[in-house]
């Protein structure tokens, strides 16, 4: 137990000596919150449309008007040359645009029916998906404007409807940063632990230093025990101070017990203290050990949910994604602090990450070797 | 001359034997490529979802059917209370559930007019607002199609063609990115720390009592960097277009020529960063805060630049990856040729001047 304190005591001041690290610990987290989630939003807004009259009706004129004053799209320019428009889309000045032919209008109150032609700039998937969902819902809007105008409707509905209702809940506003920080705030502790625990004990390697720690009567595990609780400690000031940015800035305020989080989080963090660990023991070099990392850490978070939903992957990468650990705590802390979840709902989180961080543990100090 | 390629030579030693890194610096794009190109998409299909079918009559079973039949939802539960909704919505068993109200068909048949209610898990806000605009679409249909079978008159019809990229693959934006952040990585983050790794273990010493110039020592760290981004890409590039079928639709020498001015404005960088600070960990840090994040950030590769705040917009433009990520793009999948893209890459060379220019006048022949 003497011992033990001793060498937390020179691990503490090796920390605290250090002011690189010291202001990654607040400056990191302090970047991430502010920024990303405002950076990181993938709510489409202002798309960029033209428009080639060739008809220049009423109507025409009707729906232009229609799409210029909705609040999806910026009109960019109105010409009567594809040519122009083709253009246009080239140099990234407009995202879509539609064309109009010369018997829309005739065409439509003549025959029923009439067709608009619309290009979409489809280089970014989702942002020409999403444009293009915005136009044919304005234009269907117009349409049912231009039924009305023709067709009288009973007082009594003719044809069955059915009226769909939604309701969000959780998030109101469809606030879109809501969902991306407590996400943030899960790869924030993932690196904290990750990162610096592998870096700071290859650090020892590096210099030579190890040596001496590996001649000394320390016990394997009480080495490895020195090495992970001050990173496991400032895992939970890095929480904090998310979980405070998250408060003051994002108005997250947590809608269940926030002890849950931090019983969790503290699991979490051993778990990953043992996966930096690992790494730590493969490695020879420092450059190298962040290779390692960068290189899981990578992997980890793109496949964690943060970004795209699991569901929407293969049935291996699904696999791999229930496997890695950040899926867990990316998920509890958006179960926590969003859905006002209790520790019932995140029962099996709990249990996976433990039994997780003993295996990985476990393998890090049973690969840890005292000769080098 | 020779003696610069000598010291070519043992950089390039250096990181050829440390065949671990390297294997990562390899591993690295073509993980990310897979991983891109077969794993994530943002695509929305089999969300699980729960059904509260207060009516259990013949239009309500009939459209529940039809919602478990679209390839978008996934049917695990049927509830049987209201008090059972926060429950599954909550622990993410489920992300929506569809409520029939009693007497559905009953209503729908006598009043014309029914009521179909969803609720969803709001916290992802466009997964909630994608996953009702399919059940307004499947109800549409149902009611069109199932119930009225009618057609409407004065209908506007819509045509629809995806320019550049009709199957709407995310490839085409990834791909890009992917590339931007992989040679950042390789020249800033890999070039810095090997120059600091120099000052850290004490063999900048011996290095800046050679007979070379003392300039001539760091840039021929540089230059093996250059060769391995080089090569780095070219496996990119191979990958993406016999594996994920990405065209490269324009020159190849003009993408390799931006390319190359990007790679030396990102290994200036790096030279820089080995200037300001003596330990590796202090690069890595500068490295990936100030450079990797703001790559991924700002380069327009995973989030809109259009729709940050205009602050956020005007960092954008300092980011060099950005204009990278434009130029590639247009040259790969649009196939424009230099003039279309002559500004970025105008404004990618001064970056890299400038860069140059800020290291070497920082770059200090004494040791502190």
């Amino acid at each position: 137990m003497k011992k033990m304190r001793y060498i937390l005591r020179k691990e503490f001041k090796q920390i605290f000596r250090d002011p690189a690290i010291l202001r990654l610990i607040f400056i990191m987290p302090a970047i991430q919150l502010l920024i990303l989630p405002f950076a990181a939003d993938y709510e489409i807004q202002n798309v960029n449309i033209g428009i080639v009259d060739h008809d220049r009706s009423t109507y025409a004129r009707e729906l232009v008007r229609k799409i210029e004053f909705s609040n999806y799209f910026n009109l960019k320019g109105y010409s009567n040359s594809q040519k122009v428009a083709m253009q246009w889309i080239e140099e990234d000045v407009v995202d879509l645009f539609i064309e109009i032919p010369a018997d829309f209008e005739a065409k439509l109150v003549r025959e029923d029916e009439a067709t608009l032609l619309m290009a979409v700039n489809a280089t970014n998937g989702t942002k020409g998906n999403l444009g293009a969902a915005y136009a044919n819902n304005i234009i269907g809007e117009f349409n049912r404007h231009v039924r009305s105008e023709w067709i009288q409707w009973p007082a009594f509905n003719p044809e069955p409807q059915i009226d769909v209702v939604h309701s969000q809940w959780y998030n109101v506003h469809s606030n879109y940063q809501r969902f991306m920080v407590p996400g943030i705030l899960a790869v924030l502790l993932t690196m904290v632990g990750g990162f610096l625990s592998a870096l700071n004990i290859v650090k020892e390697k590096e210099i030579g230093t190890i040596e001496q720690l590996n001649v000394s009567p320390i016990k394997k595990h009480q080495f490895i025990l020195g090495k992970l609780i001050p990173f496991w400690l400032l895992g939970f000031v890095v929480l904090t101070i998310g979980l405070a940015i998250s408060y003051f800035v994002h108005e997250i305020v947590p809608e269940a017990n926030i002890g849950v989080l931090y019983v969790f989080g503290g699991v979490y963090l051993f778990a990953i203290l043992g996966f930096g660990l690992m790494i730590s023991n493969f490695t020879e070099t420092q450059q190298q050990a962040m290779m390692v990392a960068f290189f899981f850490m990578l992997i980890f978070i793109l496949m964690s949910g943060l970004y795209t939903p699991i569901e929407s992957m293969p049935p291996w990468a699904q696999f791999v994604a229930w496997i890695n650990p950040v899926t867990y705590i990316v998920d509890v802390t958006r179960i926590v602090l969003l859905k006002g979840g209790t520790f019932a709902d995140i029962r099996f989180h709990f249990v996976v990450i433990t039994l997780g961080g003993l295996v990985l543990n476990a393998l890090a100090v049973w690969s840890y070797r005292k000769r080098s | 001359m020779k003696q610069f390629w000598a010291f070519v030579k043992k950089e390039w030693y250096h990181i050829s034997r440390d065949y671990r890194t390297l294997l990562v610096l390899f591993g690295m794009p073509i993980v990310q490529i897979l991983i891109f190109g077969y794993a994530l998409s943002n695509e929305v299909k089999n969300t699980r979802i729960a059904i509260l079918d207060f009516a259990g009559d013949s239009y309500s079973k009939e459209l529940s059917d039809k919602i478990e039949a679209s390839r978008y939802f996934e049917t695990i539960t049927y509830l049987r209370s209201i008090n059972d909704i926060d429950r599954s919505l909550r622990s993410g068993e489920v992300k929506m559930v569809v409520i029939f109200p009693n007497n559905f068909t009953q209503q729908l048949e006598h009043q014309h007019a029914s009521q179909l209610q969803l609720i969803t898990d709001g916290s992802n806000p466009n997964l909630s607002a994608t996953l009702i605009n399919y059940i307004n679409a499947i109800t549409r249909d149902f009611q069109t199609h199932d119930i009225n079978e009618l057609s409407l008159p004065y209908t506007i019809n819509v045509q629809t063609r995806m320019m550049y990229n009709p199957q709407l693959l995310g490839a085409f934006t990834f791909v890009p990115g992917v590339i931007a952040l992989v040679l950042m990585l390789i020249c800033t983050m890999m070039t810095s720390v090997s120059i600091v790794k120099e000052k850290e273990l004490g063999n900048m010493e011996i290095l800046l009592v050679s007979p070379m110039h003392p300039l001539a020592v760091v840039f021929s760290k540089a230059v093996p960097y250059i060769g391995l981004s080089i090569g780095i890409l070219s496996i990119t590039l191979l990958l993406s277009v016999f594996l994920l079928g990405v065209p490269i639709s324009g020159s190849i020498i003009l993408l390799y020529l931006v390319s190359l001015v990007f790679i030396i404005s990102a290994l200036a960088l790096g030279l820089l960063i080995s200037t300001i600070t003596n330990s590796q960990q202090v690069a890595m840090m500068i490295s990936l805060m100030g450079l990797m994040l703001p790559t991924m950030m700002f380069s327009g590769f995973m989030f809109p630049i259009e729709s940050m705040p205009l602050p956020l917009q005007w960092i954008s433009n300092v980011v060099p990856a950005k204009w990278y990520f434009y130029s590639i793009q247009s040259i790969m999948i649009k196939g424009l040729g230099i003039d279309a893209i002559l500004q970025e890459f105008l404004i990618l060379s001064a970056f890299a001047i400038f860069f140059l220019i800020l290291s070497v006048r920082n770059f200090k022949v004494r040791m502190a």
